[in-house]
């Protein structure tokens, strides 16, 4: 697992992807911090986070859409399942070396942060539980995108459905505010990735919502696992 | 040892693979020889577990590839038909990763300069593998399946793409790593099978049509019990008469003069057949044992042509 993890973190960095991916991040983060917080003259970092939400569903569809469909199209996958490893240790490899590289991507907050602490009293308890909440927001988005690139051999292909289903989840609590009916509206709220990220940028550190966020993650690393090997039975 | 048992392997309805058994022994090179679209990499691709197959079994040194996969795999190196290069790592790297990735419990510096020595890479050890040509990527992939010394080698088609002086070195570092290794590697190239293997397996269309020892290969399948002739005389009188001599099975008559008689090998059929056409009065002008060469029978048994 170790090795695959380095190698994915390798060609990150050995490539512009990562530095691009980093960024773009940085670069709208920025725009976004200047704009919520620094020209509103405020030290709550709410509105800015709320703006990162779409920021980071449209973000990691980059990070992951080469991560299954290259290897197939490269056929690299056959080094990989020709070798002593199980699937999910190259499953496992591939997730984290893509959640460190969201992680980069957020660690930039913390710079923000410490740009308002210097002007004002500033609540780290929220902040820090907000960075938790897109920690586990970003590993289930993560997740479901690279179940998406292990469907196909095409970067491209997993990019546009993998952002196409992003903007479905930014929009699924407001879609729910459309359906009359009591319990679809329930159900929607439910999984909305939304809702279960609002509790932890209010400083909620929801046990619920933890083990949401890990199930959705969980199932769609296990439904990688069995994409990828699916394809040798066919 | 490598031990393959009835294997099968449908696509959809096309079966590729059908009832396939084989056996490669220790310090021995096999080549898995066929035309394109025979079989012989989705074979080669059961037996590493890159594939599963519909029925049939793979045992690696004892290690069964579905039951056991990671001792097995432990135990294999493969090179694909194309080698599974990540084009953005050097070379150097590469190797650091594939050593990492099976989990090889040499000094690792050591062991890989020491295959980068074999292979004859050290001179491009930090090249990008972008950057590198069809040849030396080949070699990066043959690197590749050294790394750990695993007791089995598979190859698939490692010659392809190269030019003659690389394929005169990639047959002469098979030839070598046949002194320590189990081999197989396919080819559909019946001279380079000849020149390099010691048995060789022959494949037409999913089925095994040959397995032999390759100095056996052209008896088995060249035309030992044939014999071409040219006879002058009525057809039907020169058939007749070869039909008489003791031990003859079949008389074809293929154009015009020319006849092939199949006869059965324990008996040399010469003095009789020159006897009974000289009694025909059907005088030879020529006559030839075997009648086809290497090639000429590689091609009709692939063929799966007639007799």
């Amino acid at each position: 697992m170790t090795a695959i993890l380095k190698r994915e973190l390798y060609s990150y960095f050995n490539t512009a992807v990562g530095y691009v991916v980093l960024a773009v991040f940085w670069f709208f983060s920025g725009l976004s911090f200047y704009t919520y917080c620094l020209l509103y003259n405020t030290s709550s970092m709410t509105m800015f986070f709320a703006s990162m939400f779409m920021m980071i569903l449209l973000i990691t569809p980059l990070i992951t859409m080469r991560s299954f469909s290259e290897e197939r199209r490269q056929k690299t996958e056959q080094a990989l399942l020709t070798s002593p490893v199980n699937l999910f240790e190259i499953v496992i490899g591939k997730f984290l070396a893509a959640l460190i590289l969201f992680l980069l991507c957020v660690l930039i907050f913390v710079l923000y942060a410490i740009i308002i602490a210097g002007f004002t009293a500033f609540d780290w308890a929220v902040f820090f539980s907000t960075i938790l909440g897109l920690l586990l927001l970003g590993s289930a988005v993560i997740a479901i995108d690279m179940f998406i690139s292990s469907l196909t051999e095409s970067q491209i292909i997993a990019a546009t459905v993998s952002i196409g289903i992003g903007i479905l989840i930014e929009r699924l609590s407001s879609i729910a505010n459309y359906i009359n009916t009591g319990w679809v509206t329930d159900f929607i709220n439910k999984i909305s990735f939304d809702k279960h990220f609002s509790n932890f940028s209010t400083g909620i550190i929801s046990l619920p919502s933890i083990v949401y966020f890990l199930s959705v993650t969980g199932l769609f690393l296990f439904l990688t696992a069995r994409a990828f090997e699916k394809r040798r039975f066919n | 040892m490598v031990e393959v048992k009835h294997l099968s392997k449908h696509y959809g309805r096309v079966l590729a693979v059908d009832d396939i058994s084989f056996t490669a022994n220790p310090g021995e090179i096999l080549g898995l020889l066929g035309p394109n679209g025979a079989g012989k990499s989705t074979t080669l691709n059961i037996i590493t577990g890159y594939l599963s197959s519909s029925s049939g079994s793979v045992e690696i040194e004892g290690c069964d590839i579905l039951k056991n996969p990671k001792e097995a795999k432990a135990k294999l190196g493969y090179l694909p038909e194309q080698p599974p290069l990540y084009l953005e790592m050097t070379v150097k790297r590469y190797l650091e990763f594939i050593f990492d990735l099976k989990k090889v419990r040499l000094p690792k510096k050591e062991h890989i300069d020491e295959v980068m020595e074999i292979v004859k890479l050290s001179d491009v050890a930090g090249r990008v593998i972008r950057n590198l040509s069809k040849g030396y990527r080949q070699r990066v992939g043959l690197a590749g399946a050294l790394i750990g010394n695993p007791p089995v080698m598979i190859l698939d088609e490692p010659t392809v793409g190269l030019d003659p002086k690389q394929i005169i070195e990639t047959r002469k570092l098979i030839k070598t790593l046949g002194k320590k290794h189990t081999v197989i590697f396919s080819s559909h190239v019946l001279s380079e099978v000849s020149a390099i293997c010691d048995r060789v397996v022959l494949i037409s269309k999913g089925k095994i049509v040959a397995d032999s020892p390759i100095d056996k290969l052209s008896e088995v399948i060249s035309g030992a019990g044939m014999l071409s002739l040219e006879v002058e005389g009525a057809p039907s009188k020169v058939k007749a008469a070869l039909s008489s001599v003791d031990g003859v099975r079949k008389v074809v008559n293929t154009s015009g003069n020319q006849y092939t008689v199949y006869y059965h090998t324990d008996v040399d059929i010469r003095r009789g057949v020159f006897n009974a056409l000289a009694k025909a009065d059907c005088p030879i002008l020529s006559m030839t044992m075997g009648g086809l060469s290497l090639e000429e029978s590689f091609l009709k048994l692939t063929e799966g042509g007639e007799d």
